[in-house]
């Protein structure tokens, strides 16, 4: 069990706490006195039209996957970029380089496709 | 992992490893060049000779000794270049006939042709895989793949609905998969097949896990076979998938599970498990021989029926893998090259016949009537295609059923063969059904498919399917490509340690 | 004892959370569960010293894919599912109590058959830090993540080929 999170299970019990109290405060000590206005959904002083669960277009989708994609690509680079220096003192930094520069040079051809194919766009 | 010298044998792992080096170089080329020039027709050519360069470098190892090279993450030669050959013909075939086919679909893609090599790719992966994370990565590589190409289509709604149902069932398949792995390795603590089973014994008391994990990993593969109960995703998959594309996708994905499983069960699972896994597989490949050409009878969708025959010929194979003898797995592979050929043939044919502009998901049997006499050529290449699924002599099926069910015999399991004889009598009804229309229907044909029938049968997929129907007919009487495999099992080839 | 207990609080916050996903009516409250969830295993992790994938687990789990998990239910617009009726506590209760009894016969079974794994304690110290896993990833496992990268352009190029409108 790796002891240097403790701090970071404080850190969740403390967020957690600290919002489940201001919830639950507000809940106890506020005064209740509704009425049409206040309920409303705050629309920067307009009336609310419609309802807010629009639809999405599916464009949005598309940059969530790609983004996905990546950042899957990122968290195959983390363990190189912090043990790089452990394969330069045994000697196989050249190699370990190569390996990665492949990995990184075919998702460069990924990203060139979306750009070229208009993944980036919103048409 | 010593980091000293990791990358010293990197040049002999090149060479064990090169036909996967090789298509996933051109994948990437062909999206590169795609990228600068849309859809050029050029890269089909480049990836039908990136085959045929792969195959030629396989068949310099076929008689070469099995060995492993990525850290013993992949195999090497032998059995491997067996099941690649028969890969890459996969891909070659389906390629060829895919130009054609999507340009008149209007879906002529550059993508599309380094979608095919990147699944090949992952076949290979996987048809060569030693070891856990190889077969899973294989096996991912070459699903994405595929999904992507059965979406190919998106207008009326077939295609995307095919695509949909093949990438969730796949995924929930991969689910399993994962557990089993993941489970196989708590058990044993290692990832490398030939290990699996010293791992086992070493640690001891890990019945449940090991054996759960087999299960588990058994299912996902049944799964990829379309084995009965397996199956339900295969006919609407099959059915709205491009045609070309659904005849690649019943051969070589279906090859690479096969050869995969044929790997796990002789190196990781080997004698310890024989008992167990035995029945179990014996009724599974029971029913998918009945199932599977029982649901065939009453088809009358073309590709539908051929799903179904295709579900039966899964069935077959188990029926060897049953046996657990070297002799065994050699027909297995033998048979799953056999069954190549085929089933592109059948599917090719279907490819050019086609006339409802929905990739033949709505096309009857009856609405071929008479198409033999008036195409010759793809009426005769059909007729070998439809005796040899059959398994009628002379044609390579009938060789490919001896050598898979002669197997099973010998180890004991003649209830089971005789319930596959009878099965497959019993798929000469809708297989001869389809010959019957081809040649003995007068043409009473609908505006649509006469339209579709004034296009000229192109040269190139005609002779493609001409050489699979000549292979065929041929096949069974050179011996060297049955008992090829045979070698690839016997101890002493392989000095004990494979 | 500390990392134990923590294993089976998070355990079974993990369970709660995916009972909670299950049962909520609203696919969004669904979708809060879930992340309830996928924190717990990330935790898990932690306890088992998987330092790297809890990071991850974080990372792209809870981070990523739930980014996806709430595009998805804005796209297709769901409203709030029927509320389940007649469920009262007494159903609950025996649901829970026959969980319990269902749990305690398969577990007096594995035993008796001896179906169990041992337990065993494995001296597990750095053994998921992320240079742990470098140095098998980059070096044992060269050629998976090689293929990992094309599946990743695979991936890529499906999704462009599958959402624009060029393929239509």
């Amino acid at each position: 069990m790796p002891a240097d999170f403790v701090p970071l299970l404080l850190m969740l019990v403390l967020a957690t706490g600290l919002a489940l109290t201001l919830l639950l405060a507000a809940r106890w000590l506020g005064p209740r006195r509704a009425n049409p206005v206040k309920v409303s959904t705050y629309e920067s002083g307009m009336d609310p039209i419609g309802t807010a669960r629009q639809r999405y277009s599916v464009k949005f989708y598309l940059v969530a996957m790609i983004f996905i994609i990546f950042d899957v690509e990122v968290v195959f680079l983390y363990p190189w970029a912090v043990s790089f220096q452990e394969f330069l003192a045994a000697g196989s930094g050249v190699g370990v380089l190569v390996v990665v520069t492949i990995f990184i040079l075919v998702l460069a051809v990924g990203l060139l496709y979306d750009i070229k194919k208009g993944g980036l766009e919103f048409d | 992992m010593d980091l000293a010298g990791a990358y010293e044998g990197i040049l002999f792992d090149v060479a064990g490893g090169f036909t996967l080096l090789l298509l996933m170089t051109a994948g990437v080329v062909c999206i590169v060049w795609d990228i600068f020039s849309n859809d050029d027709p050029v890269l089909p050519v480049l990836a039908a000779m990136t085959c045929v360069v792969a195959a030629g470098w396989e068949v310099r190892g076929l008689d070469a000794g099995s060995s492993t090279a990525f850290y013993d993450l992949i195999r090497a030669y032998g059995l491997t270049s067996y099941i690649n050959i028969t890969l890459l013909i996969s891909a070659l075939v389906s390629i060829v006939l895919s130009v054609p086919y999507l340009n008149r679909i209007r879906r002529g893609y550059g993508e599309v042709y380094a979608l095919i090599l990147f699944a090949t790719a992952g076949a290979v992966m996987l048809a060569s895989a030693n070891s856990l994370v190889t077969v899973f990565v294989g096996l991912e590589t070459m699903s994405i793949a595929l999904y992507i190409l059965v979406g190919l289509v998106r207008q009326g709604g077939g295609g995307i609905e095919s695509a949909l149902k093949y990438f969730l069932l796949g995924a929930f398949s991969t689910g399993f998969f994962l557990y089993g792995i993941a489970l196989l390795y708590g058990a044993t603590g290692t990832m490398i097949l030939p290990d699996l089973a010293a791992g086992f014994e070493a640690r001891g008391s890990m019945m449940l896990l090991f054996w759960a994990g087999v299960a588990l990993f058994l299912v996902g593969f049944l799964f990829k076979v379309s084995a009965v109960p397996f199956h339900m995703w295969t006919p609407d998959v099959y059915q709205g998938a491009p045609t070309p594309l659904t005849g690649y996708m019943s051969t070589a994905s279906k090859a690479a599970a096969f050869a995969a499983l044929i790997l796990v069960l002789y190196y990781g699972l080997g004698d310890l498990a024989a008992t167990k896994w035995q029945t179990a597989l014996a009724v599974v490949a029971l029913v998918t021989m009945v199932g599977g050409n029982i649901f065939a009878l009453v088809q009358n969708n073309v590709k539908r029926m051929l799903a179904y025959s295709s579900v039966a010929h899964a069935g077959y194979v188990l029926v060897a893998l049953v046996a657990g003898t070297g002799e065994g797995y050699a027909g297995a592979a033998y048979y799953l090259l056999i069954y190549s050929f085929m089933n592109l043939g059948a599917f090719g044919v279907m490819a050019l016949l086609e006339w409802d502009q929905k990739e033949g998901s709505e096309q009857t049997i009856d609405s071929l009537s008479g198409v033999g006499l008036r195409k010759p050529i793809l009426g005769v290449v059909m007729t070998v295609f439809m005796f040899s699924l059959i398994g009628f002599p002379p044609f390579g099926g009938f060789f490919g059923k001896i050598a898979v069910f002669a197997p099973a015999i010998e180890a004991g399991f003649t209830w089971l063969v005789i319930v596959g004889v009878l099965a497959s009598a019993l798929s000469g009804y809708y297989y001869l059904r389809v010959l019957y229309v081809f040649w003995m229907r007068p043409q009473s044909w609908s505006a649509p498919q006469v339209q579709a029938h004034k296009f000229p049968v192109p040269s190139l997929s005609a002779a493609v399917l001409v050489a699979c129907a000549v292979v065929l007919t041929v096949i069974g009487f050179v011996p060297v490509v049955r008992d090829l495999p045979m070698v690839y099992f016997d101890v002493a080839f392989t000095g004990g340690t494979p | 004892m500390l990392a134990e207990s923590l294993f089976v609080m998070l355990g079974t916050l993990s369970v709660i959370g995916a009972l909670g996903m299950l049962i909520a009516r609203n696919p969004v409250s669904s979708a809060l569960w879930l992340i309830l969830t996928l924190f717990c295993v990330a935790g898990l992790y932690l306890t088992l010293s998987a330092e790297f994938i809890a990071v991850v687990q974080v990372l792209v789990y809870a981070g990523a894919i739930m980014v996806l998990f709430l595009f998805v239910i804005m796209l297709l617009n769901l409203g709030t599912m029927p509320t389940m009726k007649g469920v009262g506590w007494k159903k609950a209760v025996g649901f829970v109590l026959c969980v319990v009894v269902l749990t305690q016969l398969v577990l007096i079974g594995a035993t008796g058959l001896d179906l169990l794994p041992a337990t065993e304690v494995v001296d597990v110290a750095n053994a998921g830090s992320a240079t742990t896993i470098a140095k098998s990833l980059f070096t044992r496992y060269a050629l998976a993540f090689e293929v990992i990268g094309i599946l990743l352009l695979v991936a890529t190029i499906g999704a462009v080929m599958l959402a624009k409108r060029r393929f239509a």
